[in-house]
């Protein structure tokens, strides 16, 4: 304790206010959040501007109305943050009227991911059977056939996407969509 | 899982009533209590307009500009607890209402802002008036509602202000197009309206509590840390704030938004801290062992640099809002609650324990030796008003009335919070999150609306009023006798004080260019103008603008260059303070960088 005003830091060793609030020293961790809401005009609008607006990451979103009596819609995403910044993720969008729940489901041993994608291939002779080869691998499903393509619809996790994806490259990979993560939570509880 | 409530069935309604859609707005607004609306008409909202015509239950104040009908909204709810409400039409209308909403957000105050727009089947053809408003403002509101049926407009209402009233206070847009005004719907009543995925947490969890009071009951070096939620809770938090005080004899210090709270005359009232708050108060605030934070929330204004932040503490933090909580600071017990609420149990929890407690007396002589610092001190003159002394005197003459104070932003408010003293909540309106020049004259507005018989006082800057000065005509065409106190420097002081501190002097347009003369301005407004220069006539002429029966902008001619002191700059810790003079050479590079 000292009455004395201590001389002002002022050589620009460091000082720091809220708005250089730095966490860079703390671990990242990937997150993913089921927001589950009220299917109301704007409310993905909301979640998604909470985001951008806080500057939070999304890695990947996706969104539908799970239950139609109740008009409630479950949004998932994927984020990263620190510890604390997920933390603030989970209180803001809680604060947001018709946010209901939001269940932390990050793929571990209580939570199960999965993700769609339909792949696009075209091209003929040996690399067209190397590619039904390689999908049968993947269990992907053949779902639109000509001379010259194929479309492939695979799921799994999101790692295994992309590796199938890498792989079609070389073949006469096209063009690719895919759903974003879905999640859920093992076992017979809810959330 | 975090859930936020369960699904609550919603109350039967028995045979609605039928009427407009422009009937049902004025319906629930008169179902919800209101009594005085601030509003702007045009195309999108005559039909409201229209039922709003020839009623006496609401008072509508038509303002000049759709941004002073938000502040006026907010100056009514500061000082009464209640909603405050705003009318305006679509597009400009509604964009005007961008900065009150945005303000309101972040001081956390109740406001409905209901907007005209354009009939459903134009919206999205750029049709003329037509702006996103709830697109434009979904960032900024609380939360907005789009109405696109009829049937929906009397629930909405009446949601919107159970949202904007309840848990952490906020505004709440209702965009309305035009032919649902038109089209006839049933009216229902505000019983049994509910929103299941909204329902703050009013009531604290008993083992917060419990470790709440077990540190406070511990505590060597305590501290009250108070804002303005103790104010939105209503007066019972004030109340039970001062019976939790006297039962522990703790010291307490208040943000900008929490004076008034807690009584300044008190012997253990510390002052403001942050910022340009007291030496004491920050200094108390940085060697504390433990701080209750009370409805606050760790702005940089307060906190200076976060990581130089009462290092030696504990901290407890009670706030409606959990995302407050170990968002800016790191706190050992989180209490998410009303403030009322969690006094009340901390204050039956504290008697419980019967502990006793340890002796204060050596924290309270360090606090009184930071005391007789007497940081606020500054010269006073003979020649020329001093800004301070000029508020000081202000204070003397109205202390015993029913007073109100409302500010601008700039140095003026900051000397306004540091020289004149709030004994009650509710009476001190000011700009704080957003920090709005302009804020001032209409909330000034407001609060005579809501407050006919008292001394409404906007302590202004001669910059701030500029931007929102045709609301003195508002105040004239409904009789409204606000005092428009201008400590008139010449400069947008504030700026002036950052860019001899930060900019070496070099004072890029922050000179008050071409200003108006403010005693003819008020004529032409249909006010008084007073114009004072010199201390000896100082008090005879505050007398005059109290006594004046009718609105008056009081042009106060004060040193120009005064610096507001006491200051921590940016990126300084709280026990870093610029007490005496400004040098230029307090801030580094990195502090420099900062707002
Ligand atoms: C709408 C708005 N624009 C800009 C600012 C930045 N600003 C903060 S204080 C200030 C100067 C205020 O000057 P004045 O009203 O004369 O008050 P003084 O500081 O001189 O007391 C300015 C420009 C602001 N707070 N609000
Ligand atoms: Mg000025």
């Amino acid at each position: 304790m000292t009455d004395a005003p201590k001389p002002l830091g002022g050589n620009g060793s460091g000082p720091k206010s809220a708005y250089f609030l730095s966490h860079a020293d703390q671990e990242i961790e990937r997150r993913t959040l089921a927001v589950l809401v009220d299917n109301e005009p704007g409310v993905l609008a909301r979640v998604v501007g909470l985001f951008s607006g806080r500057g939070y990451n999304i890695d990947s979103l996706t969104v539908a109305e799970v239950d139609a009596s109740q008009h409630r819609s479950r949004i998932t995403i994927v984020t990263q943050g620190t510890a604390h910044i997920l933390e603030q993720i989970e209180a803001q969008l809680l604060r947001i009227v018709p946010v209901a729940e939001v269940i932390d489901i990050t793929n571990s041993k209580t939570g199960i991911e999965r993700e769609l994608a339909l792949v696009k291939v075209a091209g003929t002779g040996e690399k067209r059977v190397e590619a039904l080869r390689i999908a049968e691998i993947f269990r992907a499903h053949v779902i639109d056939t000509t001379n010259e393509s194929f479309i492939f619809e695979v799921t799994g996790a999101s790692e295994k996407l992309t590796q199938f994806v890498d792989l079609m490259r070389p073949l006469g990979l096209v063009e690719v969509s895919r759903t974003g993560v879905l999640s859920i939570k093992r076992g017979k509880e809810k959330g | 899982m975090t859930t936020k409530s369960k699904a609550k069935p919603a109350a039967e309604t028995a045979a609605p009533r039928m009427m407009t859609g422009a009937q049902i707005v004025v319906e629930a607004l008169r179902e919800q209590g209101v009594s005085v609306m601030f509003g702007y008409p045009g195309g999108a909202v005559l039909p409201i307009y229209d039922a709003l015509y020839g009623q006496d239950a609401i008072r509508h104040i038509l303002v000049r500009h759709e941004q002073g009908a938000g502040h006026a909204a907010e100056g009514y709810a500061r000082s009464t607890g209640k909603c405050g409400v705003a009318l305006v039409t679509s597009g400009p209308g509604a964009t005007n209402m961008v900065t009150p909403i945005t303000d309101a957000l972040m001081d956390s105050i109740p406001m409905v802002v209901i907007t005209g727009q354009v009939p459903t089947h134009l919206i999205g053809t750029d049709a003329f008036q037509e702006c996103d408003t709830t697109g434009i403002t979904r960032s900024c509101a609380k939360h907005n509602y789009l109405v696109t049926d009829v049937t929906q407009l009397a629930r909405i209402m009446h949601e919107a202000f159970y949202v904007a009233t309840s848990g952490r206070p906020g505004p709440v847009v209702v965009d309305i197009p035009k032919d649902i005004q038109f089209a006839t719907g049933p009216y229902v009543g505000k019983e049994g309206i509910t929103k299941p995925t909204y329902m703050p947490q009013r009531i604290p969890k008993t083992d917060a509590i419990k470790a709440a009071a077990d540190l406070m009951t511990k505590a060597w070096r305590p501290i009250f840390y108070t804002g303005g939620g103790v104010i939105n809770s209503g007066p019972r938090a004030s109340e039970k704030l001062r019976e939790l005080q006297e039962l522990t004899g703790f010291p307490v210090t208040s943000t900008l938004m929490g004076l008034g709270a807690f009584p300044a005359s008190h012997p253990d009232w510390l002052g403001m801290l942050g910022m340009h708050g007291s030496y004491e108060a920050n200094n108390a605030m940085h060697d504390c062992d433990l701080m209750i934070c009370v409805g606050a929330r760790f702005d940089d204004r307060v906190t200076g640099r976060i990581d130089a932040f009462s290092p030696k503490s504990k901290k407890i933090h009670i706030d409606i809002d959990a995302s407050s909580i170990n968002k800016i600071v790191r706190v050992d017990v989180p209490v998410v609650a009303d403030c009322a609420e969690a006094l009340d149990a901390l204050i039956t929890e504290i008697k419980a324990l019967k502990r006793k407690m340890p002796d204060l007396t050596p924290w309270r002589d360090q606090i009184d030796t930071w005391r007789a610092r007497r940081c606020f001190t500054y010269t006073n003159s003979a020649e020329m008003i001093k800004p301070q002394y000029a508020v000081e005197r202000l204070y003397a003459l109205t202390k015993d009335r029913k007073t109100y104070i409302t500010t601008e932003v700039g140095q003026h408010q900051m000397w306004a919070a540091q020289f004149y003293h709030f004994e009650e909540p509710n009476r001190w309106m000011t700009s704080g999150g957003l920090g709005t020049m302009g804020y001032g004259l209409p909330a000034a507005v407001g609060v005579q609306a809501a407050h006919p018989d008292a001394l409404v006082i906007d302590i202004a800057g001669e910059a701030s009023i500029q931007m929102m000065m045709q609301e003195l005509s508002t105040a004239v065409q409904h009789k409204l006798p606000v005092k428009v106190f201008i400590l008139n420097n010449e400069w947008m002081g504030m700026v002036r004080q950052w860019q001899e501190l930060l900019h070496g002097e070099r004072y890029s347009h922050s000179y008050s260019e071409s200003l108006p003369d403010f005693v003819m301005l008020a004529k032409a407004l249909g006010g008084h103008g007073i114009r004072c220069n010199k201390p000896e006539e100082l008090d005879a002429k505050i007398l005059e603008m109290i006594d004046h029966p009718g609105p008056v902008l009081f042009d106060c001619r004060v040193e120009r260059a005064e610096n507001c002191l006491p200051m921590i700059p940016s990126g300084s810790a709280h026990n870093q303070m610029i007490l005496g003079e400004i040098t230029g050479n307090e801030v580094g590079e990195a502090g420099r960088k900062l707002v």
